[in-house]
């Protein structure tokens, strides 16, 4: 009897919580059908079956006296914003995670508390510092200069996670590297990285993420159309024409997130346990 | 006796220092340079008059002073209190009841991670595109989707956005926050033990009663970090802002992280921007020092106590 009702409830609860997310699934939808529709009913229902929103793919967009350059060499300047700040936070933060969980040298707790202390100065907040530190070095308007900032904004909380990937590791593995005569490059590169990989992996996908989603440090540092990324692309895109063609910007942004919608559709489990995972474990 | 060798010089300690330094060297300097350097250089900048001549001019505490007289600061700083406020009561309260409604009342463990999944979509979305999801669903004409609605009801369309702006930025914000709140309840809940449910079942008490006698006082430390958390984190926060309404209509939705931003790259007055800055990340760490003064920082920081 008590069984039952606690299903009828439950069902009744999927049922609210169906109603609820709704709202967030809606959106969506819309940037799908509408980049594959020329004209909307009710903003919502497509009326007539096109691929013409997709044409920025193969040539360059116009509308009025306005002509965007074609996207791919943007696409091109987002892998590589994306690639590189993935490359070097995985391989700097194992590095320094590696000596913070093995090595005992001078200064090591005061790297720790240092560490935690500069996450109380958010990114956003020390943008003008930036502008002037890329300015000095040369390095402003270059994707170089924003990947380094991005790398430094990131580097101490994946230092910290991949610090604890090291601390779960047992040692006995290391020792026998030692014994077959590895050094500590060796050992920490042919052994100890490969039984991390899954961690190491999850980082990664993050760190592309974020870099491929990067829109407020690539629109402050870079100006030349250039060197923009898919963000200021769309940025651009949308403050241009967002009262005259949805379609297109539609299209264009479901071309910029189809990583995004990978990553989600790929790793949805994963996603829920490692995500927060400095939280939840 | 020859002369000793460097090996016996070095303590073993240092020589540890020495290997680790391939290691750490490259940590160190990216760190120094990009962040721990403008930390420091934010305060010094907010000392000057600096402009886009990017020339030092020193000019004392004049920025300061000029905060305490700027007209539009009264205005500024009610938004940014209205703001966190808003939005932190979104992120915190919508987040647990999404968590409730997952975990505790849908006990299938697929279900309810599937709901949680999507919610998590505003988070993983690009902000850009976000905010065109908001542009499109406020749009003032008849193809936004609200002005759709309110047409089927036979209103005419509105400009959501400019009617609305604080509704609007709170709103968005707090549904891309709500998933934290989601993800840090569920495993709090997840870890009470089932033991305590079926005592309390036994002893006749209903949803509501387990929720506020058993839920509410085990999540406490889960409800007292994310609370310290989101509103750390809204008060700098400033880019879907300035996506979706850019601090406006006029100064309708700026907050204060939004104008350091636009005294800075729009104006180019990078001192005062950098003084207003300087005014962020002190109130940042007068609500750190309160909060932990009152919480006290082991039982805040001690992650057990998270799922306690």
């Amino acid at each position: 009897m008590k069984g039952k009702r606690s299903a009828v409830k439950e069902k009744l609860v999927v049922a609210i919580m169906t109603i609820i997310t709704l709202p967030i699934l809606l959106p969506y939808l819309w940037l799908l059908l509408n980049s594959l529709a020329k004209g909307v009913y009710w903003g919502l229902i497509p009326q007539r079956f096109t691929l013409e929103n997709w044409s920025f793919l193969w040539r360059k967009v116009k509308i009025g006296a306005n002509v965007f350059p074609s996207v791919w060499p943007i696409v091109g300047n987002t892998v590589l914003l994306a690639g590189g700040i993935t490359v070097l936070v995985v391989l700097i933060a194992s590095l320094t995670g590696y000596a913070l969980s093995r090595i005992n040298f001078t200064g090591k707790s005061f790297l720790l508390k240092s560490t935690i202390f500069l996450h109380a100065f958010p990114g956003v907040a020390l943008l003008i510092a930036m502008y002037f530190v890329l300015q000095k070095l040369g390095l402003i308007d270059t994707l170089l200069g924003v990947i380094l900032v991005k790398v430094a904004l990131e580097l101490p909380m994946a230092t910290w996670i991949i610090k604890g990937f090291f601390d779960n590791i047992p040692l006995d593995t290391e020792w026998a590297a030692y014994l077959d005569g590895c050094n500590r490059f060796q050992a920490w590169w042919k052994v100890i990285l490969p039984q991390m990989k899954t961690g190491l992996a999850a980082i990664a996908i993050f760190s592309f993420i974020s870099g491929w989603s990067e829109f407020i440090y690539v629109y402050t540092f870079i100006y030349s159309p250039a060197n923009y990324t898919l963000a200021v692309y769309l940025k651009n895109l949308i403050g241009d024409f967002r009262m005259l063609n949805y379609n297109l910007l539609c299209a264009t942004g479901l071309f910029y997130m189809i990583p995004v919608i990978l990553f989600f559709v790929f790793s949805q489990k994963t996603l829920m346990q490692i995500s927060f995972g400095g939280l939840k474990e | 006796m020859g002369k000793p060798t460097n090996k016996t010089l070095m303590s073993p300690k240092l020589m540890q220092s020495l290997r680790s330094a391939p290691f750490i060297a490259p940590f160190i300097i990216l760190v120094f340079l990009f962040y721990l350097v403008p930390v420091l250089l934010t305060a010094v900048l907010s000392g000057t008059g600096m402009d886009f001549t990017m020339r030092f001019n020193f000019v004392g505490l004049k920025n300061f002073a000029r905060i305490l007289s700027d007209s539009v600061l009264p205005q500024i700083l009610h938004n940014t209190l209205v703001y966190v406020f808003f939005t932190c009561l979104l992120n915190v309260g919508f987040g647990f009841i999404l968590a409730l409604l997952t975990t505790y009342f849908i006990k299938n463990e697929n279900i309810g991670l599937f709901f949680r999944t999507l919610w998590l979509l505003p988070r993983m979305t690009p902000p850009v595109i976000y905010a065109l999801l908001w542009l499109w669903f406020l749009d003032p004409t008849e193809k936004g989707m609200l002005n759709v609605i309110v047409g089927a009801f036979g209103r005419p369309p509105q400009n959501w956005i400019l009617n609305n702006p604080m509704p609007t930025v709170i709103l968005a914000n707090g549904l891309i926050g709500v998933s934290l709140g989601m993800v840090i309840f569920s495993s709090a809940i997840k870890s009470i033990p089932d033991e305590l449910y079926k005592a309390a079942m036994i002893d006749g008490a209903g949803d509501f009663k387990i929720i506020r006698h058993i839920i509410l006082p085990l999540v406490k430390w889960p409800l007292m970090f994310l609370t310290v958390w989101q509103i750390l984190s809204l008060i700098t926060s400033y880019e879907y802002i300035m996506l979706i309404t850019d601090g406006g209509p006029l100064f309708n939705s700026e907050v204060l992280s939004l104008y350091s931003y636009h005294k800075a790259f729009s104006n180019l007055e990078f001192g005062y921007g950098a003084a207003l800055a300087v005014i962020l990340v002190l109130i940042g760490i007068l609500v750190t020092t309160f909060m932990l003064k009152v919480f006290g920082f082991d039982r805040m920081m001690d992650p057990s106590r998270l799922n306690a």
